[in-house]
């Protein structure tokens, strides 16, 4: 049971990444590999920060600041320098990689001991439900942000902008100030899962960024599946759909595991059910037309 | 309302493929004049309309609005004046947002998206009795994602979503090219309307020459990047298809 909770719970925390990416690959059909980056930045301002003393609430509000920036950086250098939006992602993830790295000061950081934001509430006697009623609440409340905004005018428009670039160009929207918004969003989010999953595993590591990337797409991969099957148009759904995505991967990754695969081949295993999330409906697909 | 000074508009230039799309073109386009546009492929018709939408800039030459410079004022920024429907239904609609959502935006059109909700009852029945002018029964799909709709839905939506928000200058490129005869008359019929009821400045550009004979106020031909023929309104009530055909060299 514990082993499924944990499970639960990590993909809980990975689901504010399964947004982020929502956001640049589903809204603006950009492929932002930032990602890698942003999500070890989370992590590295959250583990330094927390030591250093700072109130969560702060920590946390670093964390989105230090994201954005990531994804404004992404932004210009694709909107701006008209580089390929991948490419863009490959230099700012690479270059954030330095950053971390000096920014730890060493290559993992460990928060033994301390409070996290994982212990901020006391409902069951098992601490595993506690921190899953935490990170549940923590992706309402961001679900709940992102919902809203998306709904708004401005939401609209930033919808209209990754669909038909120039309906939006003719209604007077700046489609490239918008990209650069969209990727603050979502490496903001991105760094918000790194935030969360510091503080569950107890540690930074420079390393725990590579290839998370894959891990959020495969989420919104799933999450994509279920809103086509079930056609779902609701805003707030959609969003649910995408963090449940999150949680199912993790479940696989944690039935593999459990079926005493080597964690060393945990990155291939992500890989192979990514692509055959992609894959198996392309096949169909292509046999049906 | 439009006018054009030596404008010239250059592609690829100093490459093996340099096109010179317009040369040296004069034009004024007074307030409320419904001006259709007519002339072969690559004789620069698109060109122009382009040039005073923003969508690109002239490689010589100015243009002003009501006396205001705006060559170099961008396409967003210039949707301030000027609305648009692109020949191709699928580029002036959003096909995954809903009607309703697409409205919405189109009555922003020179207006900040606030992050606040916009849509709500009132805006709601405003667009449900617009859409229902239409005559195509639409105004019950409000939250119909815009990409079910055929292209003459889409086209006809586009054209009342040009007009959700002020507009002084209404550039059509050939609005009805993708549609069969009876969308095509519906959408002609509503633009028309439009621009008389508004007071518009408008620009259409056709091949089909029925309707630039029967639509407007004054007819452009032009050829070779240059404007050849510009007929007013009296002239061209007495002007023929055949006459107009032998423009064409046909």
């Amino acid at each position: 049971m514990t082993f499924y909770l944990t499970a639960l719970l990590l993909g809980l925390c990975l689901g504010a990444m399964g947004l982020g990416i929502f956001i640049t690959m589903k809204i603006f059909r950009i492929p932002d590999i930032t990602t890698d980056g942003s999500y070890t930045l989370g992590a590295t301002v959250t583990a330094v920060l927390i030591l250093a003393g700072w109130p969560l609430p702060l920590v946390a509000g670093v964390v989105v600041i230090a994201g954005a920036l990531a994804g404004v950086l992404t932004g210009l250098v694709h909107t701006r320098l008209r580089i390929d939006a991948l490419l863009a992602g490959i230099l700012v993830m690479t270059a954030l990689y330095s950053v971390n790295l000096s920014l730890m000061g060493r290559s993992n950081i460990p928060l033994l001991g301390i409070p996290t934001v994982f212990k901020a509430l006391t409902v069951f006697s098992n601490p595993i439900w506690n921190q899953v009623l935490v990170g549940g609440f923590f992706l309402a409340i961001l679900g709940a942000i992102l919902a809203y905004l998306l709904r708004t005018d401005f939401g609209i428009a930033m919808r209209a902008t990754g669909n038909s670039e120039s309906m939006t160009r003719a209604l007077g929207i700046n489609n490239d100030r918008m990209k650069i918004i969209g990727l603050a969003m979502a490496n903001a989010l991105t760094a918000l899962s790194g935030f969360l999953v510091t503080q569950y595993q107890g540690f930074a590591d420079i390393n725990m960024g590579i290839g998370i990337v894959l891990v959020g797409l495969g989420s919104v991969l799933i999450g994509d599946a279920l809103i086509s099957w079930f056609s779902v148009r609701s805003i707030v759904l959609q969003l649910s759909l995408v963090v449940l995505g999150s949680v199912l991967f993790q479940l696989v990754l944690a039935v593999a595991l459990s079926l005493g695969v080597n964690p060393n081949f945990l990155k291939l295993i992500t890989s192979v059910f990514v692509l055959a999330i992609v894959g198996i409906p392309r096949l169909t697909r292509s046999r049906e037309s | 309302m439009i006018e054009l000074q030596h404008i010239s508009k250059v592609f690829h230039r100093g490459q093996v493929n340099e096109v010179t799309a317009l040369q040296q073109v004069d034009l004024q386009i007074a307030a409320g004049d419904f001006v259709v546009l007519v002339g072969a492929n690559g004789s620069g018709k698109t060109t122009l309309l382009n040039l005073i939408a923003g969508a690109i800039l002239p490689t010589e030459g100015k243009i002003f609005f009501n006396g205001e410079d705006v060559t170099t004022i961008p396409e967003h920024r210039r949707s301030r004046w000027v609305a648009r429907v692109f020949q191709n239904p699928l580029g002036g609609t959003a096909p995954d947002l809903s009607i309703l959502d697409n409205f919405r935006l189109a009555a922003l059109r020179t207006q900040p998206k606030r992050p606040v909700i916009g849509i709500n009852e009132t805006f709601r029945r405003e667009v449900r009795e617009r859409i229902a002018q239409l005559g195509m029964g639409l105004e019950n799909k409000l939250n119909q994602p815009m990409g079910a709709l055929s292209g003459g839905q889409r086209q006809a939506l586009t054209l009342l979503m040009s007009v959700m928000d002020h507009t002084d200058i209404l550039l059509l490129d050939e609005p009805t090219a993708a549609l069969d005869p009876r969308s095509a008359a519906v959408v002609m019929g509503t633009a028309q309307q439009i621009i008389q009821d508004l007071g518009l400045t408008a620009i259409l550009i056709t091949h089909n020459l029925r309707d630039s004979l029967q639509y407007g106020n004054r007819l452009l031909h032009m050829a070779d990047g240059q404007i050849m023929r510009d007929v007013n309104a009296i002239a061209k009530q007495k002007l023929t298809l055949g006459e107009m055909y032998a423009w064409f060299g046909a």
